[in-house]
């Protein structure tokens, strides 16, 4: 999203927020409180909201970044932060480009995506076999 | 027909339509009124006829304490849907856009959540006032079909407005078609009609407040 | 303007997408980024990615005929503009593209047999996708290799599962079938009408809603939930008025009132301007263009109301909705001139009925003289 050219424009910039921003983040603390009371995970889709230019950057400010940065390979990159609220995860995922194709909030003790496949282990555990038998 | 076509029909021949009938009709009754003229008043003249009908064209706004305390109920609801109407059609921001592109004047508008409120007491005033009519053994006697009708043609407006700016039960363009066909029925309708009296009722104040006027007593 | 596709191995015909993801390297987890941009572009809430997952670890790759029509090839190249996301490609790439003029490396006669082989082969069950409207005032209008689009799209329509009709000339009519529609141009669904259609309108659509639609199909084998003209609710549901941001500008009655006045400049509602967001359905104030970025709305540019039937005959784009789209002032003044003289005409007869009544000493009254 590029707002440089917008400053000099100052075309769409307003003042007035969509009202948006609050709710979600109290979605995301009720989300919180269910997983430790009930070990629930939630996901949150950023972009299914109406959010006005600069209010999805100011809801990742105010999630910060926390201890955990993890980046993903996967059909282009995604960025994973734990924000600054343990178990509120950010996650981003870019195409091969590296334009942001969707945008996740997660609230779990790990992002599911971070975790090894079943699938991929297990063909994990088979070419290692092949390795070591052709050692 | 699609609900584009429909819309754009409203938007444009059907008003043309709607307003040649409209200004002709209201028109025309006026030159007739005036033009059948007053008998002549062969008796001197004891005051003014003019200052008496100026005065009384504002001081009727005000019921007299009998009058009220016989149609309380009456009076209070219509005065109430009168003024929801006002503020309805002249103080909402799409209505002033309406007026000022074919006047080439606008003022400034009501929040839209004040104007949306006041709908809502118009409509439920327009409501009750139907409701005490039927109730009301003489009233429901001298109640016609013209007075159906025009209660009608003012209230669906009214409704279809609503709806449509709540999108409730049909799409946006359906919606906005309706509530302009709504409105150009009202508008054909108008001149044929006690609805006249949007226009008339100064002159007929005036007229009360002449004859006193000249007569040289109150009104 | 060919992509390379990311899928180089195809498999067989009727391989499992997964299995055909998997011979190609790609890796559960990457699925699993798929599904949940699927999802996302589905406008599908994420507790439905395991399911989707699911669902598309067993899809059948659909063969799928791409006709161009009576069209400015503006949707094509929604669709596919150099940057477009992989993961978008990726649902292109898991559906077997058999025909498609502008994508195709083939052209002439053996172009046309390949579109004819892929009709047979999948006789009942390949998409066909339509954009472009069709001329019927002379077949001649728009042809392709000969044929003319009417009888291309009857003749490809019979052996197809359902048919997506892209963008609003193919939905609608579009530009071609605006006043006076001089070609005699009609959508799609005014020709065909015993196949399923979805409507995918827009001028041209946003990209991700046509991918949105085909990865749908891909996913769940049946079409989208339709709305009464045939555009999926999933991103045809809310009205643009409904989900602008700049609402709470309109709902306090703050307008823009020209395009660089202090108002634009602050962001204000554009309803004045001539904004048809209030009665267009489409998904521009959510999901938006390129990849996000912005709408027009969100630009400073009113909406054109372009996902609509007959948008281009809706009145001037830039005349707000509350305004009438003719001359009203002018209409009023000649009627009320033409008025005032058949007025004076009749109130001079009935002066003329009242004088004669009371010179003959008869009694009239009001309900003599009304007509």
């Amino acid at each position: 999203m590029n707002s440089a050219g917008a400053s000099q424009f100052n075309i769409q910039i307003g003042n007035e927020p969509t009202l948006n921003v609050q709710p979600l983040l109290h979605q995301v603390r009720h989300a919180l409180d269910k997983l430790l009371s009930d070990g629930d995970p939630a996901i949150i889709d950023l972009r299914s909201i109406p959010l006005a230019p600069g209010e999805e950057q100011s809801i990742i400010d105010l999630l910060g970044q926390g201890e955990v940065h993890a980046r993903l390979n996967a059909l282009g990159s995604s960025e994973i932060y734990e924000t600054r609220y343990a178990g509120v995860w950010l996650i981003t995922h870019y195409n091969e480009e590296n334009i942001i194709v969707s945008r996740f909030i997660e609230i779990n003790d790990i992002p599911d995506i971070l975790k090894s496949q079943h699938e991929d282990m297990s063909l994990a555990a088979h070419s290692l076999m092949q390795e070591l038998d052709s050692l | 027909m699609t609900e584009i076509e429909l819309l754009s029909w409203a938007r444009g021949p059907g008003l043309q339509i709607a307003t040649v009938i409209f200004v002709a009709g209201i028109v025309i009754r006026f030159f007739e009124i005036l033009m059948l003229g007053r008998k002549a008043n062969l008796a001197e003249a004891r005051g003014s006829e003019m200052s008496g009908g100026l005065k009384t064209m504002f001081t009727r706004t005000v019921p007299d304490r009998a009058t009220y305390k016989r149609s309380a109920f009456t009076i209070t609801a219509g005065y109430l849907f009168h003024f929801g109407l006002f503020i309805t059609f002249f103080m909402f921001a799409p209505h002033i856009l309406l007026v000022k592109d074919i006047f080439g004047f606008g003022w400034p508008s009501l929040p839209t959540p004040i104007v949306d409120a006041f709908a809502v007491i118009t409509i439920i005033s327009l409501l009750a006032v139907l409701a005490n009519r039927l109730n009301n053994k003489v009233m429901r006697y001298l109640t016609n079909f013209e007075d159906l009708l025009t209660w009608f043609l003012t209230l669906a407006p009214l409704v279809t407005g609503y709806i449509a700016f709540h999108r409730i039960g049909f799409t946006a363009p359906t919606l906005l078609a309706m509530h302009i066909l709504s409105v150009e029925l009202l508008m054909i309708v108008f001149p044929f009609t006690k609805l006249m009296h949007a226009f008339t009722l100064f002159l007929a104040r005036w007229y009360n407040g002449a004859i006193s006027g000249y007569k040289g007593v109150a009104s | 303007m060919k992509k390379e596709p990311f899928l180089t191995k195809v498999g067989p015909k009727d391989a499992a997408l997964g299995d055909v993801l998997r011979s190609n390297g790609v890796s559960r987890r990457s699925f699993m980024k798929f599904c949940a941009t699927t999802a996302s572009m589905m406008a599908l809430p994420p507790a439905m990615i395991p399911m989707i997952a699911r669902a598309l670890e067993q899809a059948r790759r659909p063969s799928v005929i791409w006709l161009s029509f009576q069209e400015c090839t503006g949707c094509t190249e929604s669709l596919t503009r150099a940057h477009t996301s992989t993961l978008e490609s990726l649902i292109f790439d898991a559906i077997s593209l058999d025909y498609h003029h502008t994508l195709q490396a083939a052209s002439g006669h053996a172009a046309e047999e390949a579109r004819e082989m892929a009709m047979e082969e999948n006789f009942g069950e390949y998409l066909l996708v339509v954009d472009g409207s069709i001329p019927l005032g002379n077949p001649g209008y728009s042809t392709i290799a000969g044929i003319s689009n009417h009888d291309m799209l009857v003749e490809a329509a019979k052996g197809a599962a359902a048919i997506i009709a892209v963008g609003t000339c193919s939905t609608y009519g579009g530009i071609p079938h605006a006043n006076p529609n001089p070609t005699g141009a009609v959508s799609v669904g005014d020709i065909i009408t015993d196949k399923p259609i979805v409507n995918v309108p827009g001028c041209p659509p946003i990209p991700v809603v046509i991918t949105g639609v085909l990865a749908h199909f891909l996913t769940f084998g049946v079409l989208p939930e339709l709305d009464h003209i045939g555009r999926p609710t999933a991103f045809y549901g809310n009205s643009i008025h409904d989900r602008c941001y700049r609402r709470p500008f309109y709902d306090k009655g703050k307008f823009a009132e020209t395009f660089d006045d202090e108002g634009a400049r602050k962001g204000w509602c554009l309803f004045k301007l001539g904004c048809k967001g209030p009665t267009t359905y489409n998904a521009c104030a959510t999901t938006k263009w390129n990849d996000g970025t912005s709408f027009p709305i969100e630009a400073g540019h009113p909406c054109l109301g372009c996902s609509e039937p007959d948008f281009w005959d809706g009145g001037s784009f830039y005349r707000a909705l509350s305004a009438p789209t003719e001359n009203i002032a002018r209409t009023a003044a000649y009627t009320a001139t033409g008025a005032a003289v058949a007025g004076i005409a009749l109130g001079a007869l009935n002066r003329a009925k009242k004088k004669a009544s009371s010179k003959a000493h008869i009694e009239i009254t009001i309900d003599d003289l009304e007509r």
